[in-house]
């Protein structure tokens, strides 16, 4: 049985650059010059999905998205 | 009836009359032939007709996709943005009716009752004058709504047409991603939205069939594709060609002619900058073009003449685009104005820029994929293929200082709509 992946989406317009997600994961997630997320490419490492998702619900605009891959 | 055998296609009675009315347009093409819904989707997946809006997008499974969904919704849109576009606002003046036969069709065989025509303000007196005539003949089964594009770069875009049709954020792209258009747009529902060049294309398909449909063009991009041309001649101009043609064939450019253009942008101004002899002996099609980190866009050529300069163009361009953002997404928002603003030191006062060129790439890569919309995407395209292709000419700018004297070539609307 495969686990499943997730993958974190960032809703541009939504985001305000508060920068709450990138301090809370910052393995993830870091910011460009003014403030906005960047995030890595790929699948969350398994390992830190719990933490993505309290990123996820810390966010203050309700910007960050953690979405399940199909595979 | 017969069906066109040449390149002219959509623009098969050019010449013959200006505007082909709804008498002349049964006169040539004859009504659309009653196919059940199955027979239909399977024409449309057979032709390999892909979207002419500047996507390339399969149409077939578009189709499809929208089918799936509770009654969905159609839009014709012709909003064209692209200042250097111009062959939605032709069809749509020139032959109204294959439009508008192409979105019947659509809407049939998606299961929707409600077209939306969504055109810029040049083109509401052809379409309702057409709708009109429609209207008196009994045409159609579905109904028909024109609705005004605002005049912005972003207004066709798939996102910001659904908003202008629902009344909010006209004009302004939404952050689509995790819920995508084609299964919840206007009003809610499934939305199809097809350039209207497609859906003309799709008139024919449905008269002629797929095989008729592939015998001009290539396997992967059959068919014809308009294509607005600037800098060939003293005004822009379209041109019918088959896919695939090469722009050297298409519009018989000679090598001396070709001698005079300095290079080649191709699919507007989220395309990009070709050097000319590889721009002019390319197959004119998106996959070839995309091999070459451009894109044909909507079908976008602009030849640029020697003795102008590139760099100047490149910054009122850039600034141009950095204006008509949605402003909504901060990487777009704050990196279009810092690209905008360093290409206008490049262009200008070159001595000015600590670093030379090398904050560019960076800057391009800080907005890449960055936004809700492909905007930003489209831009760092235009600015990283500039810099590739009229490096040469930075590098003059940057050791002995800005071209002396240069006139504005590039279309730029010097003020945009009133919806910033």
């Amino acid at each position: 049985m495969s686990r499943s992946r997730f993958r974190l989406v960032v809703d541009p317009v939504a985001c305000d650059g508060a920068g709450v997600c990138a301090e809370l994961l910052p393995e993830v997630i870091s910011l460009d010059p003014w403030g906005f997320p960047i995030v890595a490419s790929g699948d969350v490492a398994p390992g830190l999905v719990d933490m993505a998702r309290r990123a996820v619900v810390s966010c203050p605009r309700l910007a960050l998205h953690l979405v399940r891959v199909d595979d | 009836m017969t069906a066109p055998t040449g390149p002219g296609r959509l623009l098969d009675s050019v010449g013959t009359a200006e505007v082909v009315r709804l008498d002349a347009h049964l006169a040539r093409w004859g009504a659309v032939p009653d196919l059940p819904v199955r027979s239909l989707l399977e024409a449309v997946d057979q032709s390999g007709l892909r979207g002419h809006g500047g996507a390339w997008f399969p149409v077939g499974a578009k189709w499809r996709s929208v089918a799936a969904g509770r009654s969905p919704i159609v839009v014709a849109n012709g909003a064209e943005g692209e200042p250097a576009s111009g062959k939605d606002r032709l069809l749509l003046h020139h032959a109204p009716h294959l439009v508008l036969d192409g979105a019947a069709v659509a809407a049939k065989a998606v299961g929707a009752r409600r077209v939306i025509v969504h055109v810029s303000d040049d083109s509401v007196a052809d379409v309702t004058t057409a709708l009109a005539e429609r209207e008196r003949r009994g045409v159609d089964a579905c109904s028909f709504e024109v609705v005004i594009a605002p005049d912005r770069f972003l207004s066709g875009q798939e996102s910001a047409v659904v908003n202008t049709v629902n009344g909010r954020n006209i004009g302004i792209p939404s952050f689509v991603a995790l819920r995508p258009v084609r299964e919840q747009g206007i009003a809610g529902r499934p939305t199809l939205v097809q350039n209207v060049e497609s859906l003309a294309d799709v008139a024919l398909i449905a008269r002629y069939g797929p095989q008729w449909f592939r015998s001009v063009g290539t396997h992967d991009s059959p068919g014809t594709a308009l294509i607005t041309v600037t800098g060939l001649w003293e005004s822009s101009r379209i041109v019918e060609v088959p896919l695939g043609t090469t722009l050297e064939n298409a519009l018989g450019i000679t090598p001396g002619r070709a001698d005079t253009i300095q290079a080649v942008l191709l699919g507007g101004y989220g395309g990009g900058w070709l050097p000319t002899s590889t721009a002019l002996s390319l197959p004119f099609t998106e996959e070839a073009a995309r091999a070459l980190g451009t894109s044909i866009g909507a079908g976008v050529a602009v030849l640029l003449p020697a003795g102008v300069c590139p760099l100047v163009e490149v910054a009122r361009v850039a600034r141009y685009m950095e204006g008509e953002g949605a402003g909504q997404c901060g990487p777009c928002v704050n990196g279009l104005d810092v690209l905008a603003s360093q290409l206008e030191l490049l262009a200008h006062r070159p001595h000015t820029l600590s670093g030379g060129l090398s904050a560019f790439p960076t800057l391009c890569g800080l907005v890449e994929g960055r936004g809700a919309c492909h905007h930003p995407d489209g831009v760092a395209r235009f600015v990283r293929s500039a810099l590739g292709v009229f490096g040469d000419h930075a590098a003059v700018h940057l050791q002995r200082g800005p071209c002396q004297t240069t006139r504005p070539f590039l279309p730029v609307p010097s003020a945009s709509g009133v919806l910033r």
